[in-house]
């Protein structure tokens, strides 16, 4: 069996602007980022579609001490899309140094932006950024 | 299954070391043998843990070579387990099942890690990945990035202020220095205060140095044997009762981050099999690499309710005069975290302690003991319940 939508196929719409993810034939949730079954049910039968850029902030971290190659201060988030799945990403456009507790809860609009590779990824990986609406 | 049961443990002293892996390795296999009455050409398998070894020595299939510097026969299939930070629990388990099952009768099993060697950056890097890599570490997520969003999650489900919260995160970290300060082998061995941890540098909000366990190099080992031979072998026999072992995917994809869900999965399987619960654990080794962990795992194992376990060290509950005493060795915050290594030292920790043998820090009569391990962003969790009779 071939994986439905791998993530070549879904970097590859992230370059051009669009969340590629999953919808379940059977119970109709949605998954993203792809996995090889339903996050929500298991089943494998699965169609291609486009995921709407609409969450809601449910947790963030400030990292301070980075990894080699990645420049501190930046935001991390997991946000809770509207149409169900949970996702994580950097936050984007606010000040990292001036967050707190408060940015729970805020709704956010996705987004992505290229991350340099290091000897170990081998290449750019977009990741999902996220501005508060 | 047969009856299973541990003949010896050993550990190196935790810290930063010149040894290599292997030479650790070496030094606490033997101490574990040595202490079991049985010789090297006794053991017919090694469960070997190592994550890092690759990034830390150049040095991969790191498993044969330890069976080699041990003097193990060519007839033990010497095999390398990786699960992140809970690695040498969940080569434990394995091993512990298949002596059970009768495929051997003795085994040696451990695990060890040059954490520290690596230097903060590379560590942190390769510490990372640990998690998905396409969908998260490009985020930039480190391990106390993790944790750090877990406690911003709590304080919000249960309404805690931040700082209240905070201050109940650094007294665990004050309590498992204390411990350390009693254990010679810990890689930190003094006291701290409330002060120490909110005075240190932010790490990844809200988590501070001294709220974070440190990298360590270390390596520890013990012997499992079916209980009728290890009888034979030791006085104090320290019996397998029970063990768990649980599984989850990305860390986004597990969404309540305050409920560590293969860990209760892990822990309801552990207390089933060992026909027990919460209230008969008398002694507890669990994973706090960052003091919000140790707050999670309490009320993971029914020792608190859920929201309600962050204040347990903050008066004492979990302290050596508590009723529940978590962490007696000092932790991976005190003890230190070369992290194929910290299973089995913690199964070493619960062993002396269930046998009496840990001096300043022993927990009077403690007759059954818990181990718990995670390794990656929730990812693996194991769990060990032991006893001494």
């Amino acid at each position: 069996m071939s994986y439905t939508l791998t993530f070549s196929q879904y970097h590859e719409g992230l370059k051009k602007g669009k969340f590629l993810g999953l919808k379940c034939d059977d119970c109709g949730a949605y998954t993203f980022p792809p996995l090889g079954v339903c996050s929500n049910c298991g089943s494998s039968s699965m169609q291609v579609t486009e995921i709407e850029g609409r969450g809601t902030i449910r947790t963030f971290t400030v990292i301070r001490v980075a990894p080699e190659g990645m420049t501190p201060p930046y935001a991390i988030v997991i946000v809770e899309l509207e149409q169900g799945p949970w996702v994580m990403g950097n936050i984007v456009g606010l000040n990292p140094d001036q967050l707190s507790l408060d940015l729970i809860g805020r709704k956010v609009i996705m987004g992505s932006q290229p991350v340099k590779g290091d000897m170990f990824t081998r290449e750019d990986i977009r990741i999902l950024t996220f501005h508060v609406a | 299954m047969r009856e299973v049961a541990i003949a010896g443990v050993g550990m190196t002293k935790f810290g930063i070391s010149e040894k290599s892996n292997l030479e650790m390795f070496a030094e606490a296999g033997l101490e574990a043998i040595e202490g079991s009455g049985v010789e090297p050409k006794d053991i017919q398998a090694l469960f070997f843990g190592n994550c890092l070894g690759p990034f830390e020595e150049g040095q991969a299939h790191m498993a044969p070579f330890a069976a080699s510097e041990l003097g193990l026969p060519m007839s033990a299939p010497a095999t390398r387990f990786e699960a992140a930070c809970a690695t040498s629990t969940v080569a434990f388990r394995h091993a512990a099942y298949l002596v059970g099952a009768g495929v051997y009768d003795i085994v040696l099993v451990g695990g060890t890690e040059r954490a520290a060697a690596m230097g903060t950056s590379l560590a942190t890097r390769t510490f990372a990945m640990g998690s998905q890599s396409k969908y998260e570490s490009p985020a930039g997520l480190t391990f106390p990035g993790v944790f750090a969003m877990a406690a911003h999650m709590y304080a919000k489900k249960y309404t805690i202020p931040l700082d209240e919260l905070k201050r109940c995160m650094a007294e665990v970290a004050v309590k498992n220095h204390y411990n350390g300060s009693l254990n010679p082998k810990a890689h930190f061995q003094k006291e701290i205060t409330v002060d120490t941890v909110l005075n240190s540098m932010m790490v990844a909000d809200p988590l501070q140095l001294f709220d974070c366990c440190p990298f360590s190099d270390g390596a520890s080992a013990v012997v499992v044997a079916e209980a009728n031979k290890v009888r034979g072998l030791v006085a104090h026999p320290i019996y397998v009762a029970g063990m768990g072992q649980a599984s989850a995917g990305a860390l986004y994809l597990q969404k309540d981050l305050t409920r560590v869900r293969a860990r209760e999965t892990s822990i309801k399987h552990a207390y089933e099999e060992a026909g027990v619960g919460p209230e008969d654990i008398d002694v507890c080794e669990l994973h706090d690499c960052f003091t919000i962990a140790e707050i999670l795992a309490i009320e993971s194992f029914g020792f608190y309710d859920f929201g309600k376990g962050y204040d347990a060290a903050l008066i004492g509950e979990t302290g050596f005069k508590g009723k529940k005493v978590i962490n007696p060795s000092g932790g991976l915050k005190a003890k230190g975290h070369p992290i194929g290594a910290t299973g089995t030292a913690q199964i070493t920790e619960i062993v002396q302690q269930l046998r009496g043998e840990c001096g300043e820090r022993q927990v009077e009569g403690a007759k059954i003991g818990l181990v718990d391990t995670l390794g990656g962003d929730f990812g693996t969790l194991c769990n060990i319940i032991l006893r001494s009779s």
